[in-house]
């Protein structure tokens, strides 16, 4: 600001700015002059920032700006170069046998990182995050493997699913006893409770072993093995064990026994890529350690 | 000669100045004595400790650098000499500043504001750079003669003040080089730095320190002390009246006359003060203050008003140290007549002495004796517990292990709990069936899945504690964690 008409003030001797309010006169302080210079740089920056970067909105678009920079763009470079950073460590995994991986501690760890984001991701929904299941979707964290527990046949179900209308699928399922009217309702609740005799729980009142032991012989020895051991090939179950998928009550077992279970387990073979797989079959078998 | 003189006298006269004063620019003078010695020695040992450090080798082995101070930022570890600490061990720093507090402290109890004085990087920078200033543009008369001439800028001028500001420019510019070396291997950085291959973040911070260099050594000076730093406003609350600082002995110097003055009224028997008002106390006051006016704030307790008055003295026939190291206290003892009094050791300073002892101790002693193996152990929360075919109990458990020495360890892991317990290791093909063995690299940690297994006979019921040893077996080195174990 300028001197106004040279008035001085007589205390301080220096200048005003001719401003006066009741008497009171402001004096001339100007602002330093390197703060005037600073204020006037930014003022200079932001209107090249406006030519050079996206800035003002437009009715349904907006300026691109001289550099045609754009936030979108810039992200794909960074994940694409993400995976170029990736791709040698994730082309190992793809070209490393399942069993190599487990032994190399470097690509056991890779594999199991990488595993666990894939398993939350994917599998997480149906046998929760940490892998332990829930009725009906098997616990990962135990000995018990419905199609099987090495690391091949875990990366099979993974690929193939299981009742999942893929080529390769494990298919075999529980039939519906009751239903197609294979037992009557007497017999049913007779190998329910033989059923529950082979892990070692109780039975109910005037329970016919030997009943239970005919009609276990006749219909499910098939699948379930004599004994009712179980066979991974065809996704049944041990009967002996103490890990039940629906549950070990009787009326849980009449009801798989007269409605029958078929469990899905989707194919992730073509959703994922083949590294990405292995990672995940080297995941869940480290999960218990598998078999 | 004992006569009373009131410090109230002695108060600055622009006390009733204007609210605001522009700065007015300080011309110290340049000064010999002692206490100007000491300032160079101290400023060569720490520019020279600042900038050559880095260059220090030191050997620990293949694979470990081998640089004696290194801040190894990518690798999460800090090297400083034969102490090698990790990311969990910052609490070292902790007791380091701490350390470094209360030396501070002491020193402030003992003899002033000795860190303002004498070691501050603002100072030790600021002087360096009027050294530069003064080799160039010449002493204090000239360079004042200089910045009030109105003559149209000679060439001669010109090229004065593109060479000082030159220089300035090169010692900040290698204050800012020598930031970044205590980051990287020093020897490579200055090989990419030369050939424009170093990274850009070390470009970026040399760029950085460049620049505060040179605008608070160049330019800002003493107001960084009065208007910027904190310590001038906290450091009176922790001084005393035994400390010593550098003070005006009015006692003596009071009533100020000319020499020619002074010596006739000597001759008449009457009392005249050894301050012949030369002002050369404030010509060399690189703060710009009259010190005769007191303590006061700005006063940065450099000793280099000593050194002047000293000369002065010197030159015309008084005793010297008129300005010294002293306080209040002797000031009024001398006037009443008594001998002066200096105490060093005051409860003040033997806590504070004692304070240094213990966490210094404290941290030598954990230095000296922790352990280079380290285990920690984090229970699976999802699921906590898992039940087996056959009906035994499993739990499963992120184990990470330290290996902070400098050679590969072969570990044992065992798992001791009142069950029967099994520990199986995924990945690892176990030496014994119930104890699993691995390799820890050197200088790194290793994560694992740790299974532990209750058979169906000894089941817990509810939680029970477990302990976990990593036990070397080559060194017999055991490292131990606890956690629990759950029933499902």
């Amino acid at each position: 600001m300028t001197d106004h008409h040279g008035d001085i003030d007589s205390v301080t001797g220096k200048s005003t700015t001719g401003h006066e309010w009741d008497g009171i006169k402001e004096l001339n302080t100007p602002l330093p002059r390197w703060w005037v210079i600073s204020f006037y740089l930014t003022i200079i920056w932001a209107i090249g920032y406006w030519i050079v970067y996206p800035a003002w909105p437009l009715i349904s678009s907006n300026t691109t700006g001289l550099l045609g920079y754009s936030t979108r763009a810039s992200l794909a470079v960074e994940l694409a170069n993400l995976e170029a950073l990736r791709g040698e460590k994730m082309a190992a995994l793809a070209a490393a046998p399942l069993a190599d991986i487990q032994k190399d501690p470097a690509l056991l760890a890779l594999a199991r990182a990488k595993g666990r984001t894939v398993f939350g991701d994917n599998c997480a929904p149906c046998h929760g995050s940490g892998g332990a299941g829930a009725k009906g979707f098997p616990n990962l964290n135990d000995d018990d493997w419905l199609w099987g527990g090495t690391l091949e046949q875990i990366m099979q179900t993974i690929q193939f699913g299981a009742r999942s209308g893929h080529a390769k699928t494990h298919e075999g399922q529980m039939l519906a006893f009751g239903k197609d009217g294979v037992l009557k309702p007497d017999e049913i609740v007779t190998v329910a409770n033989y059923v529950r005799s082979l892990s070692g729980l109780s039975t109910g009142k005037g329970f016919d072993a030997a009943k239970g032991e005919k009609i276990f012989a006749e219909n499910c020895v098939a699948c379930h093995g004599d004994g009712g051991k179980g066979n991974p090939e065809m996704g049944a179950p041990n009967l002996t064990d103490k890990i039940w998928l629906y549950g070990s009550d009787e009326a849980t077992l009449i009801e798989t026994i007269s409605q029958g279970r078929a469990g899905v387990m989707p194919a992730w073979e073509g959703r994922l890529d083949s590294a990405t797989l292995k990672a995940m079959a080297v995941y869940v078998h480290s999960l218990g350690g598998g078999k | 000669m004992n006569k009373t003189v009131n410090p109230n006298e002695l108060t600055s006269d622009d006390d009733y100045g204007p609210l605001y004063a522009a700065r007015k620019k300080v011309y110290p003078q340049s000064v010999h004595g002692t206490f100007r010695r000491i300032k160079w020695g101290l400023m060569a040992f720490c520019l020279g400790v600042y900038y050559f450090l880095p260059f220090v080798r030191w050997n620990r082995g293949l694979g470990a650098p081998s640089q004696a101070v290194l801040i190894d930022l990518p690798n999460s570890r800090f090297y400083f000499f034969f102490i090698e600490l990790w990311p969990q061990e910052v609490y070292y720093f902790t007791g380091l500043l701490i350390v470094a507090a209360v030396a501070l402290f002491l020193m402030n109890s003992v003899g002033g504001r000795i860190w303002c004085g004498y070691l501050c990087p603002q100072t030790v920078w600021t002087d360096l750079f009027y050294a530069v200033e003064r080799l160039v543009e010449g002493d204090r008369r000239e360079r004042m003669k200089k910045d009030k001439s109105s003559d149209p800028m000679k060439l001669e001028r010109i090229s004065e003040i593109v060479l000082k500001h030159s220089i300035w420019l090169m010692i900040a510019w290698w204050t800012g080089g020598a930031w970044v070396l205590y980051f990287n291997d020093a020897p490579t950085l200055v090989k990419e730095l030369v050939t424009f291959q170093a990274p850009m973040i070390a470009y970026i911070w040399i760029a950085i320190l460049t620049a505060t260099t040179y605008v608070l050594a160049g330019f800002m000076r003493e107001q960084v002390c009065t208007y910027m730093c904190p310590w001038p406003r906290i450091q009176a609350a922790l001084t005393d009246e035994w400390a010593l600082n550098v003070t005006y002995r009015y006692d003596r110097g009071e009533k100020r006359t000319s020499v020619k003055k002074a010596a006739e009224l000597r001759a008449l028997g009457e009392h005249v003060g050894d301050c012949v008002d030369c002002y050369q106390c404030v010509a060399v006051c690189p703060t710009g203050i009259d010190i005769r006016n007191g303590p006061q704030m700005e006063c940065i307790q450099c000793g280099l008003c000593i050194d002047a008055c000293d000369n002065v003295m010197t030159k015309i026939g008084r005793p010297k140290r008129l300005i010294g190291y002293d306080n209040d206290i002797n000031i009024q003892r001398r006037q009443e007549g008594k001998a002066p009094v200096y105490r060093i050791i005051r409860p003040r300073t033997v806590v504070y002495s004692a304070i240094i002892a213990v966490i210094g101790g404290f941290m030598i002693y954990t230095l000296a004796t922790r352990s280079l193996l380290d285990v920690n152990v984090l229970h699976d929360r999802n699921p906590v517990a898992v039940k087996l075919s056959d009906g035994s109990i499993r739990n499963a458990y992120t184990v990470r292990l330290l290996n902070k020495s400098g050679y590969d360890r072969l570990v044992a892991i065992d798992a001791d709990g009142p069950a029967n317990l099994t520990t199986h290791v995924v990945g690892i093909d176990s030496v014994t069936p119930d104890r699993p063995m691995i390799v820890i690299p050197r200088d790194s940690t290793s994560e694992l899945r740790l299974l532990v297994t209750a058979p169906a006979e000894s089941n817990p019921e509810k939680s029970i504690p477990v302990r976990f040893h990593v036990t070397d077996i080559g060194l017999g080195e055991v490292a131990t964690t606890t956690d629990n174990f759950v029933a499902p």
